[in-house]
């Protein structure tokens, strides 16, 4: 099948890139753009390790075809961080040891920023429901909750820098 | 995934004359989160797949105060549940709206998609029957209406015929002191395919109830309308043995199955419960000092 | 929020706060790279072609149309695959059977589940690897299935493995692949002093680790006769040990580069696509990536055992336990291998009781081969006895907890399967949450009630090789074989760090290739910060004694004259000449040249892991859904090197073991076809289906390690399902004894009991 030449903006820069129909968005993501951060966990919607922010909306990228972006802008989990500042969310997974294994980390990223970007202070149960779509199996959810709630509290003060490493929950 | 031509179309005419070119092997594309996993499973194999969402009638969301409410196919749920006019008179509609998988599901699936999917456990279509809602459905030649009820024909199936298609769903104004509610059960809280749903649309006069609809989804091939318990309910106060003889009538109604989301017997007793629960959470709303949806 | 019981001496520097993970940067940026990121030039893709049937014969493969189709590189079935020896040889922590093996990776004369690999595509793209699967013609005579132990076990069920011979029966065909037997005391003189006895019988269901990274290999095969595969894996050498005994060549012309990787569990220490992926390497001469599908993973990977489960357990009115007659059968899958041996040693092992008979049969059953997952076989065999546990203390009039303590394992009990247990924690978890916040807190409402539960796990040592490498401007690397599954990066650095007394951030650990460093046992057996952390440990202490060296040669005294405290070396006899590693560091070209460390361990002196969890559960009796509202773990740690990862091991193995406990489930169809092959119908928690979890870290120190380290990655999964059942028995009266207590059981259960209590009214009166 004939590719055909799609421009969009991918994390505020111009993009262009040929696709064949039948190619996702998380396939020219990771295939052709080379932007193996967003991941692959089950290509059927239900693990949103693929979240992208598609238009300002989280969708998984595994249920988006190439072809439909044209025109769109994606923001992955490569485009979080300012140049080498991380953001208060990438901070906050740190300090709070919100990640293990990794994998679900940038689709939890993207979605929690999806969630912040509409609601800056949300509720423990708001943040479970808003992270419903993304699986994660090594931590229980807990600190990556607890990661949420810290990176909210920190952009309501308008601070993205982080503390002391060390700094982070000592008993 | 097997390979297929993409099409955009911006009108509804072109999209019908798509149809018209590649018939059987061709399907809409509205949020993609059923139709891209069916390709990718080989269970849908179409040649041509036309995307919905560059079409202007499709993507409307208008509420009008004499015909109430038009909800174009290609609508992502997001857009029907942020609309606080919707949400106020259809809250039965938003209540599945808000369910339907997860947020990066309900930021691209459509309820026009949910029901043009023919699944018997769409969460979208019940809450759609017990408000009344008509598909409205254009082909080559003229545009007809079919009440949603009578739309999924059988599991996967529905009375689309290949060159047509589902522009949206009209949904009457409700009246005065009526109100709805949709209501699943999932093993999980979230992120879940409906083992039992239940919507209901009810009028009220005070706490007597002069008329009900109630629907069900997941107890039978296609959604079942429960007719007898919402003749029973009519001209009733909805005290609790009320409620639970009309959970009984809707139990009655469903025909489910053994699958692996559940027994036929559990589905049973589950729509009992269900409707029970929905008709309380419906006129619970109707109460004056109720806040929220 | 955690609360540390510290037993241990608090002088440490580094270990025991909280750095920030060394690997993390490269997490939350989306940089860090997994197997399935990899790409080389001139890449195939591989598909695997698989069996739609449950248990069949392979008459005939039929390859041509699919080879004739365009970018079609190479298609691979069971014969090109030598036929390994029918015999079980040892490598690192399990031992394989080499036929075994290679029959699974691809069938040979029968399929034996649902996805059995049949033959495997090398092709230009996916899609076309895809198509050629479509072309592949296979002739299968169908077999009728064996899906449980029950059929498996019965004198008239199909046998699955024709040459298949245990102990006991001889020369008679069976699926019935091993019965071990544990005894200790006289069982029924044991049950004779009993004064109440409870028998129950229980069933658990099949579950999958659900980690969310697919399996994944790209291999490459150059003509000097050496392949490299890039996987995802939990154990590298055991990758290139196996991939050589399926493929019959040398392990040595392998080398597996570990990348990141996505969870394991257990699930990842054995082999699918990498010697299928190398095998398509060598056959076109071009690197082959291959990724599994999430259908693939389900049905197709190692899930753990389904099992049948009999206890039989009696105590004196005051609550002593004298006897217990455990039986377990455990499906293994399509070959040998269940871990019910591994669940009879753990199944009675945090009580001290003196009759004890245990009965394990391993069976074989048209299923997945299982593969281990997260303290193998022991939460089946837990949700069993603690269930039974919790009846005999409630019939004593005992409260859950004194139950555990009056019976519990401590030092100088006898381990069921071996000697008597050196120091353990098991009596101070079950302290540590009695003396909760959460359990002495009141559980008021309808339907909710409040169960506790215990589990234990070996923990492992084996074989680790660790470097430590000083560089010039004073900071160090560290470099193991072990790869990083859960935060055994920051371990290390942390172990290295307060051997070397320099800060954290001074050492850079990394993970490095088969080829790079000594052989490592798998990440498994939580051992990672035990053993690695151990050679670790001594690697570093390898640097201070030769930095020592290099010290004394500037200090002009002998090495053993030099004294070595917080990142300073000083001459005893003249504490005013020192000098820190920073600035020894730079010294090293002048007095010697470079300093590296190393140490090779086997190692010994594993301390066991005990857990006790307590668990709030609502349950909706119209429904039979469970809400879990509270959730506590304590566990002993030994020494919690780096306290959140800790805890993120004690949340994430909880939240596994309640998902085990309430929803997870494989489900087949009469013909052994899985009806829930996608992570919507296989239901694992999700976010909101969780409370937050309070996680208790006990040290009690393992006197086998330098810092007293256990090891703390599996014992918490081990709980949760007894704890919930006894949780659900206290808000609405009934024992459940199946796995998952989903919906439909519960509320099955339910209504029965409401049934029974309108007929009998002597049932009523109990209620």
């Amino acid at each position: 099948m004939a590719k055909t030449r799609i421009e969009a903006t991918i994390n505020g820069e111009p993009v262009e890139f040929l696709c064949e129909p039948r190619q996702s968005l998380l396939e020219v993501l990771r295939d052709v753009l080379n932007l193996t951060g967003t991941k692959e966990g089950c290509l059927t919607g239900d693990c949103g390790a693929c979240s992208v922010i598609l238009n300002g909306r989280l969708v998984c990228s595994c249920l988006v075809l190439g072809l439909e972006v044209a025109g769109a802008t994606v923001e992955t989990v490569e485009g979080l961080a300012a140049g080498t500042e991380l953001v208060p969310l990438q901070q906050a997974f740190l300090q709070q040891a919100a990640l293990q294994c990794g994998i679900c980390t940038p689709g939890f990223l993207v979605a929690a920023k999806a969630l912040l970007d509409s609601n800056p202070n949300p509720s423990e149960t708001e943040i479970r429901y808003a992270l419903a779509g993304n699986l994660c199996r090594c931590t229980g959810y807990d600190k990556i909750v607890r990661a949420v709630m810290d990176a909210a509290a920190l952009m309501r003060q308008g601070q993205g820098r982080a503390s002391s490493p060390m700094q982070g929950r000592e008993a | 995934m097997h390979e297929f031509s993409y099409h955009a179309p911006t009108s509804v005419n072109e999209a019908i004359n798509l149809l018209a070119t590649h018939g059987a092997k061709a399907r809409l594309l509205c949020g993609g989160t059923d139709l891209i996993i069916q390709m990718r499973a080989g269970t849908q194999q179409p040649s041509c797949v036309i995307d919905a969402k560059r079409i202007s009638d499709l993507r409307r969301l208008s509420l009008d105060p004499a015909t109430g409410l038009f909800l174009g196919a290609a609508v992502p749920c997001v857009e029907i549940y942020q609309n606080e006019a919707v949400a106020s008179r259809y809250p039965g509609l938003v209540d599945a709206a808000k369910l339907i998988g997860s947020v990066q599901i309900r930021d691209r699936a459509s309820v026009g998609g949910n029901l043009a999917n023919g699944s018997p456990a769409a969460d979208s279509v019940p809450a759609l029957i017990a408000l009344g809602a008509v598909a409205r459905i254009a082909g080559p030649d003229r545009e007809r209406t079919v009440p949603v009820e009578k739309f999924v024909v059988a599991p996967g199936r529905t009375v689309l015929k290949a060159d047509e298609l589902l522009v949206g769903m009209q949904i009457p104004l409700p009246p005065a002191n009526a109100s709805s509610a949709y209501l699943r059960f999932t093993p999980r809280n979230e992120m879940d395919i409906a083992v039992v749903g239940v919507g209901v649309a009810v009028k009220m006069s005070g706490e007597g109830c002069l008329e009900a609809q109630i629907a069900l989804g997941a107890v039978g091939p296609t959604q079942i309308v429960a007719k007898e318990a919402a003749t029973y309910l009519a001209g009733k106060r909805l005290d609790e043995a009320t409620l639970e003889h009309a959970g009984r009538l809707a139990a009655q109604a469903a025909t489910p199955i053994d699958d692996t989301r559940g027994t036929a017997e559990f589905r049973r007793h589950i729509v009992s419960v269900l409707t029970r629960r929905a008709l309380l959470a419906t006129a619970a709303r109707l109460r004056p000092n109720h806040s929220g949806n | 929020m955690a609360t540390v019981t510290n037993t241990s001496n608090g002088t440490y520097k580094v270990v025991g706060t909280r750095p920030l993970r060394p690997d993390g940067v490269d997490k939350v940026t989306g940089r860090a790279k997994y197997g399935a990121d990899y790409s080389l030039p001139g890449m195939l893709h591989g598909k695997v072609l698989r069996s739609p049937h449950a248990h069949a014969r392979i008459k005939a493969i039929n390859v041509e149309k699919a080879l004739k189709l365009a970018g079609v590189k190479a298609i691979v079935t069971g014969r090109d695959l030598p036929e390994g020896e029918n015999k079980s040889v040892p490598l690192g922590e399990m031992s394989v059977n080499p036929r075994h093996l290679g029959h699974n990776i691809l069938a040979r004369d029968k399929v034996l589940y649902q996805g059995h690999a049949v033959a495997a595509v090398a092709a230009v793209t996916p899609y076309i690897a895809e198509q050629a699967l479509e072309l592949i013609e296979v002739e299968y005579e169908v077999l009728p299935p064996v899906m449980t132990v029950d059929e498996a076990m019965a004198s008239t069920a199909p046998i699955l493995d024709p040459e298949l011979r245990n102990e006991e029966l001889g020369d008679q065909p069976t699926n019935i692949a091993k019965h071990t037997q544990l005894k200790r005391g006289d069982i029924e003189a044991g049950f004779k002093s009993a004064e109440i006895v409870i028998e129950r019988e229980f069933r658990t269901a099949m579950v999958h680790q659900g980690y969310i990274e697919p399996h994944n290999a790209l291999a490459t095969y150059g003509s000097d006769g050496r392949g490299t595969i890039y996987c995802s894996t939990q154990g590298p050498f055991e990758v290139r040990g196996m991939s050589a005994a399926v493929l019959g060549i040398s392990p040595g012309s392998i080398k597996v580069v570990p990348a990141e990787i996505g969870g394991g569990f257990g699930g990842k220490t054995t082999v699918y696509l990498e010697p299928l992926a190398l095998l398509l390497a060598m056959k076109t001469g071009r690197p082959v990536k291959m990724v599994m599908t999430r259908a693939e993973v389900l049905r197709a990977s190692g899930p753990t055992s389904g099992s049948h489960i009999k206890v039989k357990m009696g105590c004196t009115r005051q609550g002593t336990i004298t006897a217990a007659h455990v039986w377990l059968a455990y499906e293994a899958g399509a070959f040998p291998g269940s871990p019910v041996a591994a669940a009879a040693m753990t199944v009675l092992a945090p009580y001290a009781i003196p009759n004890v008979l245990i009965d394990a049969y391993d069976v074989l059953v048209n299923r997945p081969k299982t593969a281990a997952y997260r303290a193998p076989g022991a939460t089946n065999a837990a949700f069993a006895a603690e269930s039974v546990v919790d009846e005999l203390a409630e019939r004593c009039g005992l409260d859950p907890l004194d139950f555990r303590i009056l019976n519990g394992s401590h030092e100088g009990t006898p381990h069921p399967a071996g000697p008597p247990y050196k120091r353990i924690g098991f009596i101070e978890t079950c302290e540590a949450i009695k003396n909760s916040a959460h359990y002495k807190s009141p559980l008021k409402g309808a339907n909710r009630g409040r169960g506790v539960a215990s589990g234990f796990w070996f923990n492992a040592g084996m074989q680790s090789v660790a470097m430590v490498h000083v560089h010039a401007d004073g900071t160090a690397s560290v470099v193991t074989g072990s790869p990083d599954i859960g935060g055994s990066r920051a371990s290390c650095a942390m172990i290295a760090a307060e051997v070397l007394g320099v800060d954290v951030d001074q050492v850079r650990p990394m993970v490095t290739d088969t080829d790079a460093i000594g052989h490592t046992d798998v990440t498994g057996g939580s051992r990672v910060t035990f053993a690695t952390g151990m050679a670790v440990f001594q690697a570093a202490e390898d640097v201070v004694r030769q930095l020592k060296e290099r010290a004394a040669k500037l200090f002009e005294c002998k090495p053993d004259e030099v004294e070595f405290r917080a990142g300073t070396f000083a001459a005893k006899s003249n504490p005013s000449t020192s000098i820190t590693i920073k600035d020894l560091a730079k010294r090293l070209p002048r007095t010697g040249g470079p300093v590296t460390g190393r140490a090779a361990v086997n190692a010994r002196g594993v301390g066991p892991a005990f857990a006790t969890a307590c668990i709030d559960v609502e349950v909706d009796p119209e429904t039979g859904k469970v809400e879990i509202l509270r959730c506590t773990i304590a566990q002993d740690a030994g020494k919690a090197i780096h306290p959140s990862y800790v805890e993120g091991q004690m949340q994430g193995g909880t939240a596994q073991g309640v998902g085990w406990a309430l929803n997870e489930e494989y489900v087949y169809d009469s013909q052994g076809r899985l009806l829930n092959s996608g992570l919507l119908d296989y239901r694992m928690p999700t976010c909101p289906d969780l409370p937050m979890m309070e996680p208790i870290i006990v040290e009690v120190p393992n006197p086998g390690h330098p810092l007293g380290v256990r090891g703390v990655g599996e014992v918490s999964i081990v709980p949760p399902p007894a704890a919930i059942a006894n949780a659900i028995y206290r808000a609405v009266g009934i024992r459940m004894t199946e796995l998952p207590m989903s919906p439909p059981r519960l509320l099955k259960a339910i209504l029965a009991r409401r049934a029974e209590d309108r007929t009998s009214p002597a049932a009523a009166a109990r209620a």
